[in-house]
């Protein structure tokens, strides 16, 4: 069996059709937006079936997935997007993740990556068409050999249908195959969907629960080494040199590589790899970072926040709004820099032979991985096979502009001309950069005689993700967007006449990257917390404040109203308890999460969070559902524990211990409402994230009359 | 050094002090169970000993010459163990990474509490971490899987 997706041997669907229009109707997120603005291509978009469908002749149908199965469960929504219109079985789907090439370049980005939550949304009708051709196809192909008309027959589960007679997909394939691809279809009508809007089990579960499942750290090559790179201790620290006589001599070790990152030590295994680079002696110059601490940052922050800073979204003078007030209210947040510690440490596996270089990776950047893994290896794009593999979670890190774990396995590979995997371990996962920014961010605010918002200003300091690299070309008139996105485009601001939000990209040498719901991280704590704060200043209840400053039939207040019925918001609850709540949107969805909490000495226990979301249509519900379960749950741990710190120019944090993850036994009861929506379709990977920690905070505020203003949430 | 996993003995030529985890994923090529942190913090090594729940990441090889040996590939030869498939009718799997160590913690203790409570559960896998955050599903499905297991055992 083929494994090549352009292959014509198994394929169904022959040439490449163009539909129109296809993307009209999406209002992308506003980050999406930019870069549609930016590189879009002009042309309408292409649906090639044959990139995304194989049939085999035992009926078996493979979907070729464009993004990357992370966890947020695309190898089963998008291939339900398929099934739906191809009419087939679905018991008989499968999937594969598809190789490297532009023909699965994202619809909004134009290079092959799995982030911003948009994988459903963006090949929604891309793949709808596709399984809509190529059943169209195979109806053709079976009228023909019946010879009656094609408008006689239909599809359904897998087979085509005529009068009594009937064939099944795998044995017209090859005949529809032959056959010219309709230059038009029409997607059916959401009412009539069978498969798109139920609850669907996860095609990846089974592979996952025996072991089989694998995954880049489970790649094996015949003759691979084991690499692990010992990386400056300081970033943008260098290697001056190096003695490798001790690891060298560890039995299984086999040789010691310098390659850009660091110095290398390849082995037999992993374990002779660790100790083998326990072993080397680096004498290494640190660089300006040396003296590096996070408390003289945190300084250097705030001396910034009291200087303007450039302006991200601007309403009349907020300044003398803020003069002219009655009442004025000021406050400071801060978060911290944060790893995105998948469970799965980062690794790429990489084999380098004449005029081809193969790599095996759980990646989010498959095209972009491919062209730097080309440059290394001296080769074109076209030379170098990526083999996505199943990610051990990617919450954006294995999304890196600099590609950074798959050229260190190139590097390697090109060095020693065997198969290299290179495996980081947990410490250098934690310690290794390319973390959240840590933010601070001030907020001011004006409130008349009446207690109504007059006046807003919200500045924000922190570096910028995009700067300096390939994506850099999104930052407009020196605002980077995904440093204020949702408080630059905060659905308050509309209410509130005088308004201004500002920002500081200080420029640092700590690696910084999108880290699952990006800007949202930071400004949703800030925003909804400081809604709080000034709904305790007007004398009125949280939720009764936002409902005021949100349009009535918005999206944000539906599932605002929604979450607070749910939840049975101003209820009385147990005795030492306390509620919160908070409403965001981002990447497309609304998202309200209420949360119950009680302390258990200086511990912040929290016992229940009710979420509603509006997501537009829904593929996969019981999808939605575990992605606002996850997301919780990964939002938690930003809430209570997560912080990355640096202490004379060294990360301060290494493992699970000082690194700590919400366990299960505090796992909170979690209910999940979805709001029935035609609505756009947004995303559901990240929307959840964000609300979780303000409406924590908005809890420990009720309960104890304390207004923590930095994560992780600490009160003592 | 011969070690008995899943049934089988295998003759492994290794350092006495390299853990069994690696052992097993880079000598042996099972690689169902995972490497997260190498210092039992996380729990996605985990595999049984005799029956019982084991880090693997920390476990020396020699400490468990001539022991049964259980690992995810081995809980049940046709993948349909209680804790499989009550895994499965949850769909409790994200990323899936973890879920081999859920699932051998959650065999592990099956086996000694067949009805455990949410705070057993809890007690036994919090050693387990899940970043995909699939907590509420797994003690569901803990709960599901002893239901499926017949009074007498494995059902």
């Amino acid at each position: 069996m083929s494994r090549n997706p352009l292959s014509r041997r198994e394929f169904l669907v022959r040439s490449a059709a163009v539909s129109s229009g296809l993307v009209i109707g999406f209002t992308f997120p506003s980050t999406v937006r930019r870069a549609l603005a930016q590189e879009a291509p002009k042309a309408p978009l292409k649906v090639d079936p044959n990139a995304f469908i194989r049939i085999g002749p035992d009926d078996t149908v493979t979907i070729l997935l464009k993004h990357s199965e992370m966890g947020q469960g695309i190898s089963t929504s998008l291939p339900m997007a398929v099934a739906e219109e191809l009419e087939c079985d679905w018991r008989k789907v499968r999937f594969e993740h598809a190789p490297a090439d532009l023909v699965y370049a994202h619809t909004a980005f134009g290079i092959q990556m799995t982030g911003g939550s948009t994988s459903t949304w963006e090949s929604f009708d891309q793949l709808r068409t596709a399984g809509a051709m190529a059943r169209q196809m195979l109806i053709t192909a079976a009228a023909k050999q019946w010879k009656v008309p094609a408008s006689e027959c239909r599809a359904e589960k897998g087979f085509v249908i005529h009068g009594n007679q009937k064939l099944r997909y795998g044995q017209i394939a090859s005949a529809a195959a032959a056959l010219p691809a309709p230059s038009q279809v029409k997607l059916k009508d959401p009412k009539d969907w069978k498969l798109l809007g139920k609850p669907t089990h996860r095609l990846d579960s089974a592979a996952k629960i025996t072991g089989k499942a694998e995954f880049g750290m489970d790649v094996r090559r015949p003759g691979m080494l084991v690499a692990l790179v010992a990386r400056s201790p300081y970033f943008g620290g260098t290697a001056k040199g190096f003695r490798a006589e001790k690891a060298k001599a560890i039995p299984g070790v086999v040789d010691v590589v310098k390659i850009p990152s660091g110095v290398a030590v390849l082995a037999e295994h992993f374990w002779a790899a660790r100790l083998g680079r326990d072993a080397l002696e680096i004498d290494w110059d640190p660089g300006s970072f040396a003296g590096h601490n996070t408390a003289a940052q945190r300084e250097e922050y705030r001396r910034l926040l009291r200087t303007a800073g450039t302006v991200a979204a601007t309403k009349g003078d907020a300044e003398a709004a803020l003069t002219r007030a009655a009442k004025t209210l000021e406050a400071e947040y801060e978060v911290p820099y944060l790893a995105h510690a998948m469970m799965e440490p980062l690794n790429a596996t990489a084999e380098v032979t004449s005029g081809k270089c193969e790599i095996w990776t759980g990646t989010q950047f498959q095209t972009g991985d491919q062209a730097a893994a080309a440059k290394i290896a001296g080769l074109k794009p076209e030379q170098v096979k990526v083999n996505t593999t199943f990610l051990g979670g990617g919450f954006g890190r294995r999304a890196n502009p600099n590609n950074d774990f798959v050229s260190e396995a190139v590097h390697l590979a090109v060095a020693t001309r065997k198969p290299v995997k290179v495996v980081w371990t947990r410490e250098d996962d934690i310690r290794g950069g390319y973390y959240r920014p840590m933010w601070v961010s001030r907020l001011r605010a004006g409130l008349d005689a009446n207690g109504r918002l007059t006046a807003w200003a919200h500045t924000i300091v922190g570096q910028s993700i995009l700067a300096g690299t390939p994506f850099s070309g999104m930052i407009k008139n020196g605002v980077d967007e995904t440093s204020v996105e949702g408080a630059a485009d905060s659905p308050y601001l509309a209410a509130i006449s005088d308004h201004r939000v500002d920002l500081h990209s200080p420029k640092l040498p700590v690696p910084v990257l999108w880290w699952r719901s990006v800007g949202h991280t930071h400004t949703a704590f800030e925003v909804e917390s400081f809604l709080d704060e000034l709904a305790q200043a007007a004398k009125k209840d949280p939720v009764a404040l936002r409902r005021e400053l949100l349009p009535e039939h918005s999206r944000h207040r539906r599932v605002l109203d929604l979450a607070a019925e749910k939840f049975g918001w101003g209820r009385p609850l147990p005795a030492g308890h306390a509620a919160g709540i908070a409403v965001h949107s981002s990447f497309g969805s609304y998202v309200a999460q209420a949360a119950e909490i009680s302390l258990d000495k200086d511990r912040i226990r929290v016992h229940r969070v009710v979420c509603a979301v509006d997501c537009g249509p829904v593929v996969n519900p019981d999808g939605v559902v575990a992605q606002m379960q996850g997301g919780i749950v990964f939002g938690l741990s930003a809430a209570l524990y997560g912080q990355i710190t640096f202490k004379d120019g060294r990360v301060e944090q290494s493992n699970f211990h000082d690194y700590p993850l919400v366990r299960l036994l505090e796992m909170p009861k979690v209910e999940v409402h979805i709001v029935q929506s035609t609505e756009k379709m947004g995303g559901i990977g990240e929307p959840g994230v964000p609300p979780v920690a303000p409406a924590v905070a908005n809890a420990v505020f009720a309960l104890t009359g304390k207004r923590l203003r930095s994560l992780p949430l600490k009160l003592a | 050094m011969k070690l008995h996993v899943n049934g089988k003995d295998h003759e492994v030529s290794v350092p006495e002090e390299m853990p069994l985890l690696w052992v097993l994923r880079d000598v042996l090529g099972l690689t169902g169970t995972k490497f997260g942190c190498g210092m039992a913090l996380c729990g996605a090594c985990t595999v049984h000993l005799d029956g019982q729940a084991l880090r693997s990441c920390v476990t020396p090889v020699s400490e468990v010459i001539g022991r049964k040996i259980t690992t995810i590939e081995g809980l049940d030869a046709s993948g349909s163990h209680p804790v499989q498939r009550a895994w499965g009718e949850l769909d409790v799997v994200q990323c899936g990474y973890c879920q081999p160590g859920q699932i051998m913690a959650a065999a592990a203790l099956l086996k000694v509490v067949p009805k455990p409570s949410d705070e057993q559960i809890d007690n036994a896998l919090s050693g387990n971490l899940c970043r995909c955050g699939t907590y509420q599903r797994i003690r569901a499905a803990v709960h599901r899987a002893a239901d499926l297991t017949g009074p007498g055992g494995r059902s």
